[in-house]
């Protein structure tokens, strides 16, 4: 026992152990039985150094190849600014736990209501919560609150071209908590309205969920849908990709109940994954039957403005069973990162960003269609930046192509079609670099 | 500090005009976008410059308290020091780069490492196979719900429909317990503290799908009786479901798996050190018992016969509950962890946990009222001061700590007792640290009879006082907007 994490030495122990009237430290589990103890030793390495752990993580990183990134599906290869990456280090918000005690805990309640107040600007919507884990997982809840809040009505619709991933995440909660989701079919690559309109008026439905930017990054237009599923008694759910919300038509603005979605595109990197953040923004209605924590400004004893957990009694710890959600953890410091980016960019910044992406996509989309080895998908459509293709050739084998020049290509949706991303980090000649090897395939 | 000044909202520094960021330009031809996609209504969020936005949130972060600040005792919470190396690793830029739909040949380095912790906590758990897929500890077990369910769907069982709890139990327990459809059933404590085993037997019959448990419960104690417990739940056809907030103080002592749990969750952000940062991202992998595993979430990582790593997706998986495979930068932190701690000090973490719990719970057991006697875990829980007469509350103690420099215990919970202070000190708290604290908790004790409304109006030295909750709940400011157009009335 000399481990750098550990302060205590063999005096100390002894000490401790005599102030306690204890032996040894197996007194400290002389109520364990014998028979479950863990007698051996654990099939783990050995302790290593500062060096030894970086080396280790060098070599296993060189395993990953190094690539210029063209896919998206959700989740876009944006930079990070250095002063956020910075600040987000600070160790005062960084180890600091949930913010139960608001006078030592200013610093991350002030963030949160700064982030909630950002994300009700970007969506158009009234009450946002402090976060939520990703865009799946806030999209499943979401399915979860249209119930509760109709009471009787166990049905979702869900758009058949909200994202693959979302539709599996929504599904897998509502399977297990006894929702029924049927997926309103889609047409040349949007949902299908004639059918919304039918599955909707059979006034059974909680919840209708569609995305602003679907699947394929067609931007859909959803003109009189939130009118529609108001007069039905149903919710009207949107799921975005938060950094688009700068350019396109926010939920607000289609008279959606509920704006979901992931905020890993305002700057968050990749990572393999995660952590990402997930968002939730609701009409003023729906205000105490959204899950997870919220902060509210209100005032200390002298008057001075401060900002505290508040509308608690929806909460697991208060709540238990009877909770609007299980969440408690969520992704606290993601948070802080989109608002610290978003503050950086303001509205100009976020729509350069977006012009970047969007200009690449439209120049990139040109340039591939011109090779003559694939088409746009659907044409007719509006896209940002991302757009799907479909080949005759295998999607894979021009991705394992692109992988032999240093490139990821895009993400394979089947054999025939290639989803394909643009941000303000690649290059013209990044671009010109994909079409030369799609041209030679 | 001047609080006046620095402590403004971003949007009270925002000026006309003023930028924090620039992106790089690939001067291309604008696009013309149609009209009735694009947003209309107008948008404001803070202008303002790199220098403004730093200092900003660098004062904002000195209002804060963190593990690095000082000792956090919170009780179900494991507040261990946070590895600086653990931060750097989890920013590797051969991982922080890489796009989750990247073919897994191209990502083989980080499928191994997601691989590599998910063995090793098998080994720690005593289970067959973890997915660390789950993002927090409550995601976790509401997975670990949905493989028991998956489980006795698979049985063709499908009337099994309720879990149930110790009255001790977090609250997410039957909260997650709920939104896997699943009801709650409450088991009875012993006044010991454990769970009454003949309160239990007759709860059990087909109907149940599960039991939840920690061992050791959140009162500290070890449930002693597990192995009977977990053979009356098997005998029933159900689950026993491990809750993995309480692991600390088994490192190196017992396993959930030999305990006889069939599925578990930890956190990585208490028991395997990664950074609370204020409130996530944590990360709950789920652990199973052989014959078990084909339920685990998609998608799953394996080792394939030639050696590299694969990613699979089947039909007999629970469904998928994450976008992709879970919060993996903080998975890199706990791997990075376990390596630098390695199997020659992982086994001492509980131990000295323990004994620092021990510890403070025997110095302090004169001024607070200790219900349950005898040795503790890694944390345990007083019922307020013994000296009642004065008046002053758990709440009080807690908030005159904070004037003290430590943050406070876990405070109301668990519900056993009126007046529950739960403390939990961790392994990495030194000598020095808990014998400060000691004397701290001492002196509140003292001040309560000395001077009870002093400690009563505490805190007195935080950077805010006391706030009014209770107008925060009746007339709800949660954004910006409304704020201002609350001043303005």
């Amino acid at each position: 026992m000399n481990h750098r994490y550990l302060p205590h030495t063999e005096d100390d122990v002894r000490l401790m152990l005599d102030s306690c009237g204890l032996e040894s430290i197996e007194d400290l589990y002389s109520d364990v039985p014998e028979q479950l103890k863990f007698k051996g030793e654990y099939s783990l390495p050995s302790e290593m150094s500062e060096k030894e752990v970086r080396d280790f993580f060098d070599s296993l990183g060189e395993q990953n190849n190094k690539l210029v990134c063209f896919a998206g599906n959700g989740f876009y290869d944006h930079s990070a600014p250095a002063a956020v990456k910075s600040l987000i280090a600070r160790s005062e918000f960084l180890t600091a736990y949930t913010p139960y005690q608001p006078e030592i805990s200013q610093g991350t309640l002030q963030y949160i209501f700064e982030y909630q107040s950002l994300i009700c600007r970007l969506t158009d919507m009234d009450v946002s919560n402090a976060s939520m884990y990703d865009g799946c997982t806030a999209t499943a809840e979401a399915m979860m609150m249209a119930v509760a809040n109709s009471r009787k009505r166990k049905k979702v619709l869900v758009s058949a071209t909200v994202h693959k991933k979302v539709i599996d995440v929504v599904k897998t909660y509502a399977l297990y908590h006894g929702v029924e989701i049927v997926l309103i079919p889609e047409k040349d690559g949007v949902c299908d309205k004639a059918a919304f309109v039918t599955m909707v008026s059979a006034d059974d439905v909680a919840g209708v969920i569609v995305a602003l930017r679907n699947q394929y990054g067609v931007i859909e237009d959803y003109t009189g849908w939130a009118e529609l599923c108001h007069t039905h008694k149903s919710l009207f759910i949107t799921n975005c990709i938060a950094a688009d919300l700068a350019t396109i038509k926010t939920p607000g603005e289609w008279g959606a109940d509920v704006a979901v979605g992931d905020a890993q595109s305002l700057g968050i990197p990749l990572s393999y994954g995660g952590p990402y953040l997930g968002f939730m923004a609701v009409k003023k209605p729906l205000m105490r039957k959204i899950p997870g924590r919220i902060v509210g400004a209100t005032k200390d004893e002298q008057g001075r403005r401060v900002f505290v957990l508040t509308l608690q009694a929806r909460e697991q710890h208060i709540r238990r069973e009877k909770a609007t959600s299980n969440i408690c953890s969520n992704q606290g410091l993601m948070s802080l990162y989109v608002t610290i980016f978003t503050a950086l960019n303001g509205v100009s910044g976020l729509q350069e960003m977006n012009r970047q992406g969007i200009n690449g996509a439209h120049y990139l989309a040109e340039k591939l269609v011109a090779t003559g080895k694939v088409k746009l998908t659907y044409p007719e459509e509006p896209y940002l930046n991302e757009f799907l293709l479909t080949t005759s050739m295998s999607a894979s084998a021009i991705i394992d192509k692109a992988l032999e020049e240093g490139i990821l290509a895009g993400v394979a949706l089947d054999d025939n079609h290639l989803l394909v991303a643009v941000t303000e980090k690649q290059t013209v000649s990044e671009m010109d670099k994909l079409v030369s090897v799609v041209s030679e395939l | 500090m001047n609080r006046e000044f620095y402590s403004r909202l971003i949007f009270e520094l925002s000026r006309k005009g003023r930028r924090g960021y620039k992106h790089p330009d690939n001067h291309l031809e604008d696009v013309k976008l149609d009209n009735n996609i694009l947003r209309q209504s107008p948008l404001e969020l803070p202008e303002v410059d790199e220098p403004t936005v730093v200092r900003h949130y660098n004062n904002m972060s000195n209002n804060n308290f963190g593990v690095d600040t000082g000792f956090y005792p919170l009780g179900s919470c494991t507040m261990k020091y946070n590895p600086k190396i653990n931060e750097e690793i989890s920013a590797h830029p051969s991982f922080e780069n890489l796009h989750p739909d990247t073919p897994v040949k191209a990502v083989q380095g980080a499928l191994k490492a997601y691989h590599t912790l998910q063995t090793y906590l098998a080994e720690v758990g005593g289970m067959s196979e973890f997915t660390l897929n789950p993002y927090a500890g409550a995601h976790g077990e509401l997975t670990g719900l949905m493989v028991i369910r998956a489980y006795h769907f698979s049985r063709g069982d499908l009337k099994r429909t309720k879990v149930i709890v110790p009255d001790s139990a977090h609250g997410t327990n039957p909260a997650s317990a709920a939104v896997a459809g699943l009801s709650i059933v409450e088991v009875k404590s012993r006044p010991d503290g454990t769970v009454d085993v003949e309160d239990l037997k007759p709860l059990l019959d087909d109907s149940v799908a599960a039991m939840m448990m920690t061992n050791p419960n959140t009162l500290g104690i070890f449930e002693k009786n597990i192995p009977e417990i977990a053979e009356l739940v098997h005998a029933s056809g159900a689950l026993l479901y491990y809750d993995g907030a309480n692991l600390n103080p088994m490192l190196g002592v017992a396993r959930p798996g030999d305990m006889g749990f069939d599925v578990m969750h930890i956190n990585l952000h208490k028991t395997f050190s990664t950074p609370h940062g204020g409130g996530g991202p944590g990360s709950g992998p789920v652990g199973v018992r052989k014959g078990l595993e084909q339920f685990l979430p998609n998608p799953r990582v394996v080792k394939l016969d030639d050696g590299t790593y694969g990613v699979i997706n089947s039909d007999t998986a629970l469904g998928s509950i994450s976008s992709h495979l879970g919060n993996f930068a903080v998975q890199l932190r706990a791997l990075s962890y376990i390596l630098s701690l390695g199997k020659e000090n992982i086994k001492h973490v509980g131990p000295l946990a323990t004994l620092n719990a021990n510890y403070v719970k025997d110095k302090l057991k004169d001024a607070y009222l200790l219900p349950i006697e005898g040795v503790c875990k890694h944390e345990f829980v007083f019922d307020g001061l013994i000296d009642k007469s004065t008046g002053v509350t758990t709440l009080n103690v807690a908030k005159r700590l904070l004037d003290y420099g430590y943050h406070a215990p876990t405070i109301y919970f668990p519900l056993l007792f009126h007046e529950s202070l739960m403390i939990e000190p961790t392994e990495t708290e030194s000598l020095d640290t808990l014998d400060d604290f000691i004397s701290v908790m001492h002196k509140i004790a003292e001040e309560a009879k000395e001077n009870p409304e002093m400690v009563k109006s505490a805190p007195h030295n935080c950077p805010i006082s006391h706030p009014d909750d209770t107008e925060a709940a009746l007339h709800p400011i949660v954004n910006y907007t409304e704020l201002t157009a609350n001043k303005e009335q």
